[in-house]
């Protein structure tokens, strides 16, 4: 590892805030659009099952 | 154009048929989940954790394992966008304007990454979150131009005409995107707000670009899980009632 | 087809004549605007003439915005837009035919009254040739790829909102050299290159527009 500690890691020199913060909204604005996509896909299949429900 | 005109192999084709489509994009699904979810962990810890700092900016340089995929992502998705939907101008293909339009959403989301990563980059490099560079500024009219694609597939509700306006916009993006650029770059040598680009450097250690490079990769393997999600679900919406979908194991499945 | 686009520019223009309104309110808008700046920023001659190109070239691309949403709004609404696409000539050119009549009717007037302008934002007087030059071949462009985003919304809800942000990112090429070649033009530098980018994005746009705004007509 780069840094000697977790301690060192977390503060990067005082650039931490800054670095950590672009790093989680990266995951977290990623992870939103996975996660609606897969709601779009269950969404999207389970009204069809309906469909086939309704008409069998 | 007529259609004996160009030959295309018998795969492509295949991609525009909808039941096709949605089984090949269900076989590549996982692959492309685990790539992109590997991948990007192990380019960030690599790049938070072990990459070595830069003499010039510190330890704020990391924050380029993710300001640059996201702006490389945002300019390839807008061209894929309008590849997709030239292609479904060209040869009336429906599931490619279903893939331009799932482009939309993830571009625009990388695109903001892009700008937001870049005005925090900014404060500790230049001491200022916005300053008018002409990287971010094109990136923010890049914004602009998907929040106009955006804000039109909103408008239209009927789907196929969605498609098609979408197709139009993006191609005319993109044929516009590089005069942007270029007449930002040019505006912005004239008033010389910044004299230091953020990603500039002639030469990196492999130790400092290897991250990227898994980053990036990443991130596109992440766009394409997106796109094939997405781009499945409209075929769902719109095959509702065809018999292959109706004996499809997702529907008949528990 | 030459017929076809003469019919079409002449029937657009008596419609304007009769109702001139569609003719002077954007350019109404545009003395409005221009009269804002001053007003919310200062009065004084010496920022007024550093701001003064950049300030019509914005107002001049707002006042054209504002009228491109009608551009084929009123033929959709009353189905002659219909009636014109069924005729046996090419969707682009009712779409050039249209961008012709909308320049003569926005664009022109605009470009008339610079002067004008320009002296009450304390442009210095060389460089009103240069902003009224610049005009000339820059609200053409303006108009062309307007087009493109007015067929866009055409037929679609609340439409004018819309077309601004689907044009105005396309727009930024234009008033970048429009606006640097004023403020050279100002500092008594030469204009040439300029002109030569702008007559290019004209050029540029008068290849894209018809093809993209006739086939977004046809949707």
């Amino acid at each position: 590892m780069y840094f000697e500690s977790l301690e060192a890691l977390l503060n990067m020199a005082g650039h931490g805030p800054y670095v950590w913060s672009c790093y989680g909204l990266f995951f977290a604005l990623l992870g939103i659009n996975v996660w609606h996509a897969k709601r779009q896909q269950l969404k999207a299949l389970k009204q069809v099952k309906a469909f086939v429900r309704r008409n069998s | 154009m007529t259609e004996s005109s160009w030959r295309m192999p018998r795969w492509f084709h295949q991609m525009g048929s909808p039941k096709w489509f949605y089984g090949f994009a269900g076989i590549l699904q996982p692959w492309f989940a685990i790539a992109a979810l590997g991948l990007l962990t192990w380019g960030a810890v690599w790049g938070l954790a072990f990459a070595p700092a830069d003499y010039q900016q510190g330890n704020s340089f990391r924050i380029m394992y993710v300001h640059v995929p996201a702006a490389i992502l945002s300019q390839s998705i807008f061209l894929g966008m309008a590849v997709a939907g030239a292609v479904g101008l060209v040869w009336k293909m429906k599931v490619a304007f279903m893939v331009a339009r799932s482009c939309i959403a993830i571009g625009a989301t990388f695109t903001a990454i892009a700008l937001v990563t870049g005005a925090i980059w900014g404060k500790p490099t230049w001491g200022a979150y916005w300053v008018w560079d002409a990287r971010l500024t094109s990136t923010l009219v890049l914004f602009f131009l998907y929040a106009g694609i955006m804000a039109l597939n909103q408008a239209i509700s009927e789907r196929h005409i969605a498609g098609k306006a979408t197709a139009i916009l993006a191609i005319v993006g993109t044929i516009n995107i590089p005069i942007i650029k270029y007449s930002v770059e040019w505006w912005n040598t004239l008033h010389q707000s910044s004299s230091f680009t953020l990603t500039a450097k002639p030469s990196m250690p492999a130790d400092m670009y290897l991250p990227l490079l898994l980053t990036v990769l990443g991130s596109y393997c992440l766009f394409a899980l997106v796109v094939l999600m997405r781009t499945r679900s409209q075929i769902v919406q719109s095959q509702s009632g065809a018999s292959w979908l109706m004996q499809h194991r997702d529907i008949t499945g528990a | 087809m030459i017929r076809y686009m003469w019919a079409i520019v002449r029937r657009d223009l008596l419609l304007v004549a009769r109702q001139p309104a569609e003719m002077i309110n954007p350019l109404v808008f545009f003395l409005l605007v221009i009269a804002l700046f001053p007003l919310g920023v200062s009065p004084e001659a010496a920022l007024l003439s550093q701001t003064a190109a950049g300030v019509i070239w914005v107002a001049a691309m707002l006042a054209t915005l504002l009228s491109l949403e009608l551009l084929f709004k009123l033929d959709h609404d009353d189905g002659s837009l219909e009636q014109l696409l069924l005729a046996p000539y090419p969707s682009w050119s009712l779409v050039l035919a249209k961008v012709f009549v909308h320049w003569l009717v926005s664009g022109l007037p605009l470009i008339l009254i610079s002067p004008l302008i320009a002296t009450m934002l304390f442009l210095p007087s060389h460089a009103v040739p240069t902003l009224m030059l610049s005009l000339l071949i820059g609200t053409p462009t303006l108009s062309l790829l307007g087009a493109i985003g007015a067929a866009l919304v055409t037929g679609v809800r609340g439409g004018g909102m819309l077309l601004t942000l689907l044009i105005l990112p396309l727009y930024v090429p234009v008033i970048i050299f429009g606006a640097s070649s004023v403020a050279a033009a100002a500092q008594g530098m030469a204009i040439g290159g300029y002109m030569a980018l702008l007559a290019a994005m004209f050029v540029f746009a008068l290849m894209i527009t018809p093809w993209s705004a006739g086939s977004a007509l046809k949707l």
